[in-house]
């Protein structure tokens, strides 16, 4: 996955957030964990029992070296192995937009883990907005790509996020939108301001 | 780096799966390295089918080539000997150096030849077993092995899960499948259907060679892949513009498999060939669970890295993939690679590089902080 390999905790906010919803003992699994520092960040300093799935072998190699158990995998139909609530805390940041299905897989990590966190860049903060308006697919610093060669196939944004929740009986009980510059705004108005958010979601029958 | 063959000789007799026992076993086994104060540097290598106890090194300069997997274990290599202290044994069964059906029976006083019980994976491990022990070793750093080697390494877990911190199981599989039964047996069959084979009673002299050989040439082409076969030889003849019309070897590919045949005889023994594939035929790490894995792996305490190679179709990904995802259920820590790979089976020897770097970093993980 596409995830940023020099990862560091306290620059991603959204990481920051799922962090701290770890406790210790908690067993934690990665979806699209790329070189597993956040995993190895969440064993050293929340003594949580990690695994990560990870589809690109070159970064499957750096998980081992990183000391973090990981499974070489595509996210579609990958966690079949897991029975219920084998997790105590599923992640999903960043990785949402890059999958076939979503909406599959986010029955399945509230299936597979009591909770599960989701991270992701919201399409309809103001200035993909503004791009948009001016006729073009939106680029920046987090959407780096052109429309032709994005990994990302499914871009979304939180008022859709949410809408989806509902649809599939989706408890969210957690919703911190990560703001680049107007942390007010973005609190009162996450799907214009923020530029992402964390979701955390449970089972709505729990 | 010079290597010493050795001898372990057991002096209490070793019990089989099939029942009966052996007397006076030896196992040949190789090290190299250095066994560190407290014995927690050692890492048992498990060879495939054919393989044996010379894993590393020479075992004298003028040697034409080193132990099988050199190009993996030696000084400042993947799996380093300068850190660790690496065994090599021959499997029970086998024909270079250990107990197997051409030694001499202590009780007979006459070689086993058909006479030999059949053994299995797990009695191989049985007296792997006793080897570490002999060696001091209460608790080994890793077990590592490709093919039949995988295996042995996973009824290792199962069967002693203390008595390592790590398993490396390699292009291998919980069960051996129809297909490679299949296989085995058409090879067994070119084996006793050589006048030569005469029920097992051979003289070294006038072994069935050409039986043995067929049986190698079969197993070869389930090493490699369509694609290294069509990149290797494509449809190019040997040595010839033209078709001969008769049926000779014309294709580069036929006077390979040949020559793989024909070297085999020489260092391998018929008799063996036949039990030691009969092993891997009987494997099964569920046999005694219904087909349930996840209850079989239940107690292994070891953490594991699985690897298969993409173009492996002898023990494709899937059957590793079995055993990750039983180990998964059973909430054992295990980490899975498949290596994208042309060569087929023989990958696990070939793609040293890829598999090297991640064996080695993923042992470093599990030393003992001295």
């Amino acid at each position: 996955m596409m995830r940023h390999l020099d990862l560091d905790v306290n620059r991603r906010r959204d990481l920051e957030v799922i962090s701290a919803l770890v406790s210790p003992g908690d067993r934690v699994l990665d979806l699209g964990c790329g070189d597993g520092s956040f995993l190895a960040h969440l064993k050293e300093a929340r003594s949580a029992e990690v695994l990560g799935l990870e589809i690109d072998p070159e970064l499957v190699g750096r998980c081992i070296s990183n000391g973090v158990p990981v499974i070489q995998s595509d996210l579609d139909n990958a966690l079949d192995f897991a029975e219920n609530d084998a997790f105590d805390l599923v992640v999903v940041s960043h990785t949402l937009q890059e999958i076939r299905r979503p909406d599959l897989l986010l029955r399945h990590i509230v299936r597979v883990g009591r909770r599960a966190a989701v991270s992701f860049i919201n399409f309809a903060h103001w200035r993909c907005r503004l791009q948009l308006l001016a006729g073009k697919m939106p680029r920046n610093a987090q959407l780096p790509y052109q429309w032709y060669n994005t990994p990302n196939i499914h871009l979304g944004t939180i008022a859709d996020f949410r809408e989806t929740c509902r649809n599939f009986d989706i408890c969210i009980v957690q919703e911190t939108p990560i703001a680049a510059r107007f942390p007010f705004l973005s609190r009162f108005f996450p799907n214009l301001f923020a530029v992402g958010a964390v979701f955390v979601l449970e089972k709505a029958s729990r | 780096m010079i290597t010493v063959p050795q001898e372990c000789r057991f002096t209490e007799p070793l019990p089989l799966d099939c029942g009966r026992s052996l007397e006076g076993v030896v196992i040949r086994y190789e090290t190299a390295g250095k066994l560190n104060s407290d014995a927690s540097n050692a890492i048992l290598v498990c060879h495939a089918l054919t393989g044996d106890a010379h894993v590393c090194g020479k075992h004298d300069p003028s040697d034409k080539k080193p132990g099988w997997w050199d190009a993996m274990i030696g000084p400042g290599k993947y799996i380093d000997t300068d850190r660790y202290f690496v065994i090599g044994t021959n499997v029970l069964g086998g024909c270079s150096g250990s107990t197997g059906p051409q030694s001499v029976d202590p009780v007979s006083g006459k070689p086993y030849r058909l006479n030999f019980p059949v053994i299995t994976i797990a009695d191989m491990v049985r007296a792997q077993k006793r080897v570490i022990d002999h060696l001091g070793i209460k608790q080994l750093l890793a077990v590592i092995g490709g093919s039949m080697g995988g295996m042995q390494v996973l009824q290792w877990a199962v069967s002693y899960p203390d008595a390592m911190r790590a398993i490396v199981p390699i292009a291998t599989a919980a069960n051996f499948s129809p297909q490679n039964i299949a296989f085995d047996w058409v090879a067994r069959e070119a084996i006793r259907n050589d006048v030569n084979w005469k029920n097992g009673d051979y003289a070294p002299e006038n072994s069935p060679e050409r039986g043995l050989a067929t049986a190698r040439m079969l197993a070869h082409i389930t090493y490699l892949s369509e694609e290294t076969l069509g990149r290797k030889f494509g449809r190019s003849l040997q040595n010839k513009e033209d078709y001969d019309f008769d049926f000779t070897h014309d294709f580069a590919v036929e006077s390979y498999l040949e020559h793989q045949g024909r070297r085999f005889v020489e260092r391998f023994d018929a008799n063996a060939y036949l039990f030691i594939t009969r092993a891997t035929d009987y494997f099964d790490l569920t046999a005694e669970t219904g087909g349930d894995l996840a209850a079989a792996l239940k107690n292994v305490q070891a953490k594991f890295l699985v690897v298969s190679f993409s173009s492996d179709w002898l023990f494709p990904t899937r059957q590793s993939l079995a055993i990750v995802n039983a180990l998964l259920r059973d909430r054992k820590e295990v980490s899975f690679c498949e290596i994208r790979s042309g060569y087929g089976h023989d990958a696990f020897l070939l793609e040293v590089d890829a598999l090297g770097r991640m064996v080695r970093d993923f042992l470093r993980k599990q030393e003992v902080r001295q």
